[in-house]
């Protein structure tokens, strides 16, 4: 495929802002959503070297992907809405006792 | 001109992304995902793979980030003028940056490997994406089919009794 | 033939074990006393069976290899648990159980109502057993392993009043005395074996393949040098120049103990083994002469020390060093049959005289004990008059004291007269016989005198006791006396069957048959002497003989008639001596300043030392280094716990930072 190394490019730069927005917004739930982005970026690579190789096993594991994303979502925010009830904020920076 | 239309998408995507990371109001935050999965949408397709860009807007922009505004207007989500702490941005742009260059220093140096699958261009055309895709699943895919299901199962029981006010 | 030799040790092993792991339930003294006594019984017994199995054959075949198992094999080295009969074995396990069973029935006597009694007898069953193995054992590893054993329970026993902090310092300084000697012992061991083995690749350690093989050796050299570390082991135990301090001091243990191992046995156990290996050190004329001249100079130190002690059993222990002093004179001038002779009527002797000096102190003390007075029993300043309280003590006492003194008709005559002209008459030292003779003489007067002003001191004049005390002053009873009157017995007859061959001959053609009987064990020396006959003067003739015979007599009967003088007649004496010659009587009563001289030299320099290393090294660095890694883990611990913060964004930023590198390392690749 021609435009391989486009597809590749263009998936590293989604997950670099990902990366960068993990590490500096303080709002949790935003901070999922830059995961979220990550996750994409990563099946977008999937994609595109399954086409590359001819092979559909790539596309199958992207489908896992976007399950394994819906289920972990339903989780994280739930556990936010936990978070919220105990802290009355969900500033990520008052998350300081996670430790023994 | 499919060149220019891949710039074009990428221009949206990339524009919208950063849009993700730097707007204060998360309402803000979660449109902008939205329009970024629209993009890749739209990689999909340009892949030749429909049924998967179907199934993302289903998922991620249908079912997701509904949960998601669902939980910001639940929790009530302000805009709080805290202040940002300056370093962490530098240091976390940092990283990105590295994280980006080691990437594209990764991909201009690596050979493709040559294609061996059996499914070509062609192929996936005429019999069709959604069809290849399930037999791949339901044969080869199966087992981890099966227990990705049990995950959402899981997975919602344990969002139901995390979130709960009592047990 | 001689299968039954490994009963010999076997039997005080097993009253060992008895009265040392049951002898605190057992609370009956007779049977615990009875037990040990017997298990020397059965001991002299079989003894005397192989002795007389022994005697049974001719001369030339008193000699067998007895062996028990396999103890040792490792590449060249051999050792078995196997035991040597032959002519001085056999001499040397009579005089063992023999004296060792009188005193372990002395024992039950003596040691009556002490707190440990059983473990008093389980100590000595164990000194029994390792003493017959150092005697008894037929290569230098099994008498080693008896020669420690000796040392130990000499340990175990001195320190046996253990409460006293005088006998556990006695019972540690005879003990590392010992262990001194033993190194030499053991470097002279191992040289033995290595040189045997490299030089002629006969690799032995057994008595009877090294003395087969004697003639490998040659004179001096490699033989000096082993023949000095063993004369070191000898010096060590049996408390000769330089290492003889050890023994004086030994006196504190109960003094069964001092009779037994002091004096008839373990002391011993160096000149046996010099005769053992009689082929070793007739090839080194240097070592003999260095023998010769460090048992003449004990034998006169000692005697000198012994003339000014107050205590009773200080001047027998004195007497003991001077008297191992003239058996190593023997061996210095070669003759090993005289030494051993000497050996003999010794044990006989000097065991009686501590039996007997035992017998007054327990009666002194019982006395004391009555009367509520505090004064030492043992000293001599407080004895007199006994003479008639204790009749047969007293007689038992002076039969002893006559034949240490060398009155001849006794035992002790023949051997010391012995020992003093073959001294003379050796014709490898040249005109040093004539020093040595005469210092040899002058510790016989010595020796004589400082013997009976103990026994002045001690049995006649006035009661010099506490008043209150004096009627209860009283007879020992039987189990007491009775050995005292065997041993007396044997001082008196024992010297018989070594009558020296000039009177034997002016006796009517008596043999020596002592010294006819040792021959074959001697068979390997006399064959090396023949080959290297001396390059000496003309062999001294019968009239010098018998006037050096006269003359030592004479010698001795002087000291007794000057003891008899200060002591009996006019008892101001002493003390105008004292007055007349103040620093000479303090230098002599001070033992000559020897033990604050070794402190000075060697004592203190150690625990200098000692203090040294513990609080520079052990406690700076040892200590430091176990208590720093310690610290380090601590530390480390402080700095590693900042990892685990709690805070959410820094575990998103390790595990980015994480990616990064995992990325970085592909990159480079």
């Amino acid at each position: 495929m021609e435009n391989l190394n486009g597809y590749l490019i263009v998936s590293a730069i989604l997950f670099s802002i990902g990366t960068i927005g993990v590490l500096t917004r303080k709002n949790a739930i935003v901070m999922f959503m830059c995961i979220e982005l990550m996750l994409n970026a990563v099946n977008l690579t999937f994609v595109a070297l399954s086409r590359h190789m001819g092979n559909l096993d790539g596309q199958v594991f992207v489908f896992f992907v976007m399950t394994v994303a819906a289920a972990e979502a339903a989780v994280g925010l739930a556990l936010m809405i936990a978070f919220y009830n105990n802290k009355e904020t969900i500033d990520v920076s008052e998350v300081n006792s996670m430790k023994w | 001109m499919e060149t220019l239309f891949f710039l074009i998408v990428t221009l949206v995507a990339v524009v919208s992304s950063i849009m993700v990371i730097t707007c204060k109001n998360p309402i803000n935050s979660a449109l902008s995902l939205i329009l970024t999965f629209f993009c890749l949408a739209t990689y999909y397709v340009m892949l030749d793979a429909p049924f998967l860009a179907a199934v993302q807007v289903m998922v991620y922009a249908g079912a997701i980030m509904v949960l998601i505004v669902f939980t910001i207007m639940l929790l009530n989500i302000r805009v709080d003028a805290t202040k940002k702490h300056a370093h962490m941005i530098f240091f976390g742009c940092i990283i990105g940056f590295a994280t980006l260059i080691n990437t594209a220093f990764i991909v201009f140096k690596s050979r493709v490997a040559t294609p061996t699958g059996p499914y070509d261009v062609s192929t996936i055309k005429s019999i069709g994406h959604t069809e290849l895709i399930g037999r791949e699943m339901f044969t080869t895919f199966l087992l981890p089919f099966e227990i990705t299901s049990i995950l959402l199962l899981v997975a919602i029981v344990g969002a139901v009794i995390i979130a709960k006010k009592k047990i | 033939m001689f299968d039954n030799v490994w009963l010999i040790p076997l039997f005080p092993l097993i009253g060992f074990l008895i009265n040392g792991l049951f002898g605190k339930k057992i609370k009956n003294e007779t049977v615990i006393g009875g037990i040990g006594a017997f298990a020397v019984l059965c001991s002299f017994v079989v003894s005397c069976m192989t002795i007389l199995k022994l005697l049974s054959l001719p001369g030339e075949e008193r000699l067998a290899n007895v062996k028990v198992f396999t103890w040792i094999t490792s590449g060249n080295f051999n050792a078995d648990i196997a035991f040597l009969v032959d002519p001085l074995s056999c001499v040397m396990i009579m005089i063992v159980t023999g004296v060792g069973f009188l005193i372990h029935v002395y024992s039950i006597g003596y040691m009556h109502g002490e707190e440990g009694f059983y473990r008093f007898f389980a100590y000595l069953n164990l000194f029994m057993f390792s003493m017959l193995l150092l005697v008894l054992g037929n290569n230098l590893l099994l008498m080693f392993v008896g020669w420690e054993g000796v040392g130990l329970c000499s340990y175990l026993l001195i320190g046996y009043y253990f409460h006293k902090k005088s006998a556990g310092d006695a019972g540690k300084k005879a003990f590392v005395m010992n262990r001194v000697g033993d190194f030499g012992f053991l470097l002279g061991a191992f040289t033995l074996f290595w040189y045997m083995g490299q030089s002629h690749n006969i690799w032995t350690i057994q008595f009877t393949e090294l003395a087969k093989n004697s003639y490998l050796l040659p004179t001096g050299g490699i033989v000096t040098v082993i023949t000095l570390c063993f004369f070191v082991g000898a010096t060590g135990k049996s408390a000769q120049i330089p290492l003889y301090t050890w023994l004086p001091d030994a006196m504190e243990g109960p003094t069964p103990v001092s009779a037994l191992i002091h004096a008839a046995t373990m002391v011993t156990a160096g000149v046996y083994m010099i005769a053992r290996m009689n082929y070793l050190f007739i090839r080194s004329p240097e070592t003999l002469m260095v023998i010769a001249v460090i048992g003449a100079c004990t034998a006169l130190f000692a005697a000198s020390i012994g003339t000014a002690q107050n205590d009773i059993k200080r001047v027998l222990a004195y007497s003991t060093v001077s008297q191992l002093g003239y058996m190593f004179l023997a061996m210095g001038a070669g003759a090993f049959a005289a030494g051993i002779f000497h050996l003999m009527t010794h044990a006989f002797f000097k065991a009686c005289l501590f039996l007997g000096s035992g017998a007054v102190i327990h009666s002194m003390h019982e006395a004391l004990h009555h009367a509520h007075s505090h004064d030492d029993a043992q000293d001599m300043r407080n004895m007199g008059g006994l003479k008639s309280k204790m009749p047969l003590t007293f007689i038992t006492f002076l039969l002893a004291t006559i034949a240490i003194a060398g009155i001849p008709g006794f035992s002790g005559f023949f051997s010391k007269d012995e020992i003093l002209w073959q001294a003379f008459a050796n014709p490898h030292h040249g005109s040093l016989n004539y020093l040595l003779w005469g210092m040899g003489a002058i510790a016989a007067g010595l020796t004589a005198f400082y013997m009976f002003r103990l026994v002045f001191m001690t049995f006649y004049g006035e009661s010099r006791i506490t008043p209150k005390a004096k009627d209860h002053l009283h007879e020992s009873p039987m189990v007491i006396v009775l050995p005292l009157i065997v041993l007396a017995a044997l001082s008196v007859v024992g010297g018989y069957i070594g009558i020296p061959k000039i009177l034997g001959d002016s006796l009517g053609g008596i043999p020596n048959y002592f010294e006819h009987y040792l021959e074959p064990v001697f068979r390997y020396s006399q064959e090396y002497l023949a080959q290297h006959p001396a390059h000496g003067g003309a062999h001294p003739s019968h009239a010098v003989e018998w006037g050096l015979m006269g003359l030592s007599v004479l010698i001795a009967i002087i000291g007794i008639t000057i003891a008899f003088t200060m002591y009996v007649k006019n008892t101001e004496l002493p003390k105008k001596f004292v007055a007349a010659f103040p620093a000479l009587h303090r230098a002599v009563y001070n033992k000559w300043y020897i033990d604050e001289l070794y402190d000075f030299i060697f004592v203190n320099p150690t625990k200098a030392a000692g203090r040294m290393l513990w609080k520079g090294f052990d406690v700076v660095v040892i200590d430091g280094i176990v208590n720093g890694v310690a610290n380090v883990v601590m530390s480390f611990g402080g700095v590693l716990r900042y990892v685990q913060s709690g805070l959410l964004y820094n575990y998103a930023w390790s595990m980015a930072l994480g990616v990064v590198v995992i990325l970085s390392y592909y990159v480079f690749k």
